[in-house]
């Protein structure tokens, strides 16, 4: 891994980046973020009447579950459709340094209307004393959780042209990835399926990072997790060739 | 400088290529000529290693076109047909892309989108954003975008469609201009 690959990746991270800050999709996108977000957190906040983010960390997966399948739905559908893919993998890059550009384009665009929503935390601080531990916990793990959600969705786009089919897909996928190891569904679940399932929920690996407990056991799950989808986007990419 | 040899590409059970070969000398310009389904655009595909080949081999300057396709691609500017532009970025943004992807050294950057601008005749659109172009200027843009890293090897696929006389007349003048150190391949169905 030299310089000059990692240059390549900036550069095209540069090029997704820009790609939603050209478009009305940024703005859109972090405007209903923040008003669905602060809405249903403010709602019931007084009726509480606890300085707590819980409920408002409790929200995210929810709302991510709406908004990354968004995110993700025109990344490779749009070059397909468009034919710009063409033009794409024939520069000089390999197919693992487009994928990965556009994880993290899609990453840091995420993290930047998450950053734009700690207006909240800072409001509750002048009420009443927040505990800081669950709330960096809770940043983390949403962090992590919409890195799953992402990659997913994009592994998800590039099976198709259609971008309102890759939105559907992604949103059915994520929400299968999240709710099989909610308690709920564990609830019903035969016995000996649930410590898998409860393993391989993106749900409840969240729980535990909201709660502030940052396990290296979480972190390596979601990590995997994302590197597994990023692979096999990465080889769906490159089967186009052999068609 | 590109040598096919006994290159053939399958979909499912239709062959569209068989048996090809092929050989095109440093700062020849060679057309592609025939009727849609000919197999102009797959062989395109092929040497600029977007598809894979069924059977045979495609060398680029010695380099095999399947195993190391970073190399080969650097010494080639493409074309597609359709010219697939990312429609929201302005000319400008565009064609910076190109060159840092490209590896044009920074300060080198700016003196080439000027260049390639004169050159293509895109001067007066650089600050319009490319959904707003007309089908010549688009046109313009996607070889703007293929001379960028001023390569040995140029492949245009139909350059000419969907342009008027003049446009055509202009853009058969750059291919000769360039076509003096460069090898070209380019593709047509009107003469």
């Amino acid at each position: 891994m030299n310089k000059e690959y990692l240059k390549t990746i900036y550069y095209l991270l540069k090029k997704e980046i820009m790609a939603y800050f050209n478009s009305p999709i940024a703005y859109i996108f972090i405007g209903v973020f923040l008003v669905v977000g602060n809405f249903l957190f403010f709602k019931n906040f007084f009726l509480y009447g606890q300085a707590n983010l819980r409920p408002y960390f409790d929200l995210l997966p929810w709302i991510f579950l709406f908004l990354s399948p968004a995110v993700t739905m025109r990344l490779w559908a749009e070059e397909k459709k468009s034919g710009t893919i063409e033009f794409l993998l024939t520069l000089p890059v390999s197919d693992w340094q487009v994928v990965v550009a556009k994880f993290l384009g899609a990453l840091c665009f995420v993290v930047i209307t998450l950053s734009l929503s700690f207006t909240l935390p800072i409001s509750v601080a002048f009420i009443g004393d927040v505990d800081w531990g669950p709330v960096i916990g809770g940043y983390l793990g949403a962090i992590f959780l919409a890195g799953s959600y992402l990659s997913l969705g994009l592994f998800i786009s590039s099976l198709t042209k259609n971008q309102i089919i890759a939105f559907l897909m992604a949103l059915v996928a994520c929400f299968a990835a999240f709710i099989i190891g909610a308690d709920f569904v564990l609830y019903g679940a035969p016995q000996i399926f649930v410590p898998l399932m409860k393993f391989i929920g993106l749900g409840s690996h969240f729980s535990n990072i909201s709660k502030g407990v940052i396990d290296t056991k979480d972190l390596i799950y979601y990590s995997s997790f994302i590197f597994l989808f990023l692979w096999l986007n990465a080889r769906v990419i490159e089967a186009r060739a052999w068609k | 400088m590109i040598e096919i040899k006994n290159l053939s590409k399958r979909f499912a059970s239709t062959a569209v290529l068989e048996d090809l070969n092929l050989e095109v000398k440093k700062g020849e310009i060679l057309g592609f000529l025939g009727p849609n389904g000919a197999g102009k655009t797959t062989t395109m595909k092929i040497i600029t290693s977007f598809w894979a080949p069924s059977g045979g081999s495609v060398k680029v300057d010695g380099i095999d076109v399947t195993e190391d396709s970073q190399k080969s691609r650097a010494k080639i500017g493409y074309l597609p047909e359709t010219v697939p532009l990312y429609e929201d970025m302005r000319v400008y943004e565009y064609l910076k892309f190109i060159a840092e992807v490209r590896g044009i050294e920074k300060d080198r950057i700016k003196k080439r989108i000027k260049e390639v601008a004169h050159d293509c005749g895109l001067s007066s659109v650089i600050r319009k954003p490319i959904d707003e172009l007309s089908k010549g200027y688009r046109q313009r843009v996607g070889l703007a975008q293929a001379i960028m890293h001023e390569p040995e090897i140029l492949i245009l696929d139909e350059p000419t469609t969907g342009l008027d006389p003049n446009q055509i007349s202009e853009i058969r003048e750059l291919i000769k201009k360039i076509g003096k150190e460069k090898t070209v391949i380019f593709s047509t169905h009107i003469l």
